[in-house]
């Protein structure tokens, strides 16, 4: 029996169609409409038409504040650490030893995040790191509960999802290009800098872009390794939701979330987009 | 001292490149066996040979992309073996082209020229692209993108972006085995005539013998790991050192024979199986020992009957293939085995009625086919 085209498109779009609309495009409909209500006067939520919600996004600065500067720079130093790690496995490496190699980078994954974040928790904490240090005389340095500690939480769990994508581009890349640089009279770290790295950027960006939109909304890591002090937009909008109970400024602030992640994520689009001349037959992402 | 060619003189005693005593080992492979080679200036010489021959470790030796486990290798006078390819004054036309995908045709071809350090004025590089690609024909071609060149057009990238550096010696990596057939024939005429304007010595890499016939001022053919002949094409194909190059160059029957007598020049031999004719011998074989004599199939002559005074042989005619201008024989003697005639079109004619399982004789005129060497 024949299917037709529309069929066959219903069938293949269908059970996705649905689990979005259901559970993406429904939810986030419903954040909107309640951002633009008021607490209820139990909590929750009131219907009604106002921007008071976010004309007191302010009263949250410091969450969105945290995000906004330790997102990108987890974002840059998970790049910065991943980069020459994926360098090395995709080129340098000898073949039959770069699966076990990509295999180690996974290994940390096969553990919940929560109990690495514990693991932190002890590294970073009184008896941990700060000790070792006060021993060897550097004096009392507090770790644990500090921005600090959270960027090594973070650039610790995402640091995978940033080599992967960088190693794939840097396998894949023409090593005879190489050969035709050097041939040309470009000496190796000029190819590099001319040649592998800007054919590598599609990693980069991919990386880059998954590191950094789930930075963005990010709770556990925070809660664990920030204390309470270092907290996120995530940390408050459970706040938000779930101890003050006030669902139509926490809306407020997830649409805001939103709004930033898209207008950051173009940016950092167009301007990869930029420095890499990129090819209109690969895209970015 | 001067020596002529197929297609232009070249004068000898300024070698631009040498190998000397250069191998190279893989481990337990020996890539290049002890390769002992003059490469004149101005020349347009060709590594020929199948694959694993050596030939293209020969070339790479040469760009620097590998470094001889033994012996060396002098461009222009200076001892290079261990000079890395960016700093050698050849460049290299790769057999996949190898181009640049991020960057423009223009760019691409400036590439070479963006390395010089002192740097060259960006007024300088602009000018010497354009006339690269004009070279190439591609003169309106600069702002585009190399997806959006064709496979031939990609060629003349790869071969504007290597000329446009001036180098000494051009290095071409088989880079025409991609281009369908027109196309590498018209390509084979640009690269010849751009070989002529520029007076830059160029170095071809193929497996193709056509290429390497019509192409060449001297072809080197590979084979092991060694240099197996070196030769004009006219001194390959007519006078072929020993059975590797007279199999490789041309088609050739080889039979096994015994030497009668021998002289300059000249022996006479008796094939197995009695006959005896004259061959011509490029060095003067031993009387009595057993060699082999190779012959091409156009150089042996068909009819129904045997010529007086000329040898032949009794064969039976087992396939005949048509080729247009040319028809090809293939007979089977009871004695040598399949023997390989090609006739040209008019020749046909004298032949009525000889098709598969006629009995013809093979007519073996005085001097040809010859001698073979030890490989």
């Amino acid at each position: 029996m024949a299917i037709s085209q529309r069929a066959a498109r219903a069938l293949l779009l269908g059970p996705a169609g649905l689990w979005y609309a259901g559970l993406l495009v429904l939810p986030l409909v419903v954040v909107l409409v309640y951002s633009f209500g008021e607490r209820g006067a139990a909590g929750g939520y009131a219907p009604a038409f106002t921007f008071a919600q976010y004309a007191n996004l302010g009263a949250r600065w410091t969450a969105f504040q945290n995000t906004l500067l330790l997102a990108p720079a987890g974002t840059l130093a998970a790049l910065l650490i991943a980069y020459p790690l994926a360098y090395f496995l995709a080129v340098r490496v000898r073949e039959r030893w770069r699966t076990l190699l990509l295999v180690l980078v996974i290994v940390p994954f096969w553990t919940s995040i929560l109990i690495r974040s514990y693991a932190w928790i002890f590294l970073l904490g009184g008896r941990g790191i700060p000790h070792l240090l006060a021993e060897l005389g550097m004096g009392d340095i507090r770790l644990i509960n500090t921005p600090f500690a959270v960027l090594v939480g973070i650039v610790y769990g995402y640091l995978p999802l940033m080599v992967f994508p960088i190693y794939v581009s840097l396998e894949k890349l023409d090593k005879r290009l190489l050969e035709a640089a050097g041939d040309l009279g470009a000496p190796p770290w000029r190819s590099f800098l001319q040649i592998t790295l800007p054919l590598s950027l599609p990693g980069v960006a991919t990386g880059s872009m998954l590191v950094f939109i789930l930075l963005m909304g990010e709770y556990l890591i925070p809660q664990m390794l920030g204390g309470g002090k270092v907290f996120f937009v995530g940390n408050a909008l459970v706040d938000l939701f779930l101890q003050s109970r006030n669902w139509a400024f926490g809306s407020a602030m997830s649409v805001t979330l939103v709004a930033v992640m898209l207008v950051t994520v173009t940016l950092y689009m167009r301007f990869l987009k930029r420095i890499g001349a990129a090819r209109d037959d690969v895209g970015l992402m | 001292m001067t020596y002529a060619t197929g297609h232009h003189t070249v004068s000898a005693g300024a070698a631009i490149a040498e190998f000397v005593n250069t191998s190279k080992r893989y481990g337990e492979v020996l890539a290049a066996d002890r390769l002992n080679l003059r490469i004149e200036k101005g020349e347009f010489l060709s590594f020929l040979g199948p694959s694993g021959c050596g030939k293209t470790t020969a070339l790479r030796m040469l760009a620097g992309f590998e470094t001889p486990t033994e012996g060396t290798i002098l461009i222009d006078g200076r001892e290079l073996a261990a000079e890395p390819a960016y700093r050698r004054p050849v460049n290299m036309v790769f057999q996949h082209y190898a181009l640049f995908p991020h960057m423009t045709v223009a760019e691409n071809v400036a590439y070479g020229l963006r390395q010089r350090r002192p740097k060259m004025a960006k007024a300088e590089i602009a000018t010497r692209v354009a006339k690269a690609l004009d070279t190439v024909r591609l003169g309106e071609f600069g702002p585009r993108r190399i997806w959006q060149m064709s496979g031939g057009q990609q060629q003349r990238v790869a071969l504007a972006r290597a000329i446009v550096n001036e180098p000494k010696i051009l290095l071409l990596d088989e880079p025409m085995a991609a281009l369908d057939a027109k196309l590498r024939a018209e390509m084979q005429m640009e690269l010849l005539s751009l070989q002529r304007s520029l007076g830059i010595t160029f170095i071809l890499v193929t497996h193709d013998q056509q290429e390497a016939l019509s192409m060449s001022d001297r072809i080197c053919i590979m084979g092991k790991g060694r240099i197996m002949q070196i030769g004009t094409p006219r001194e390959l194909y007519d006078l072929p050192a020993n059975r590797y190059v007279a199999d490789f160059v041309g088609r050739a029957n080889i039979l096994p024979a015994r030497v009668r007598t021998a002289s300059e020049g000249r022996a006479q031999v008796e094939l197995s199986g009695g006959l005896a004719v004259e061959v011509t011998a490029p060095f003067v074989p031993t009387p009595g020992a057993a060699v082999e004599v190779a012959v091409r199939p156009e150089a042996l002559r068909l009819a129904l009957a045997p010529e007086p005074g000329v040898p032949a042989l009794a064969a039976t005619v087992t396939h005949m293939t048509f080729f247009g201008e040319h028809i090809e024989y293939l007979l089977a003697h009871p004695v040598l085995g399949a023997v390989q005639v090609m006739l040209p079109r008019q020749a046909e004619r004298a032949l009525p009625g000889a098709g598969v399982g006629a009995r013809l004789h093979i007519l073996w005129d005085p001097g040809s086919g010859l001698v073979l060497g030890q490989d």
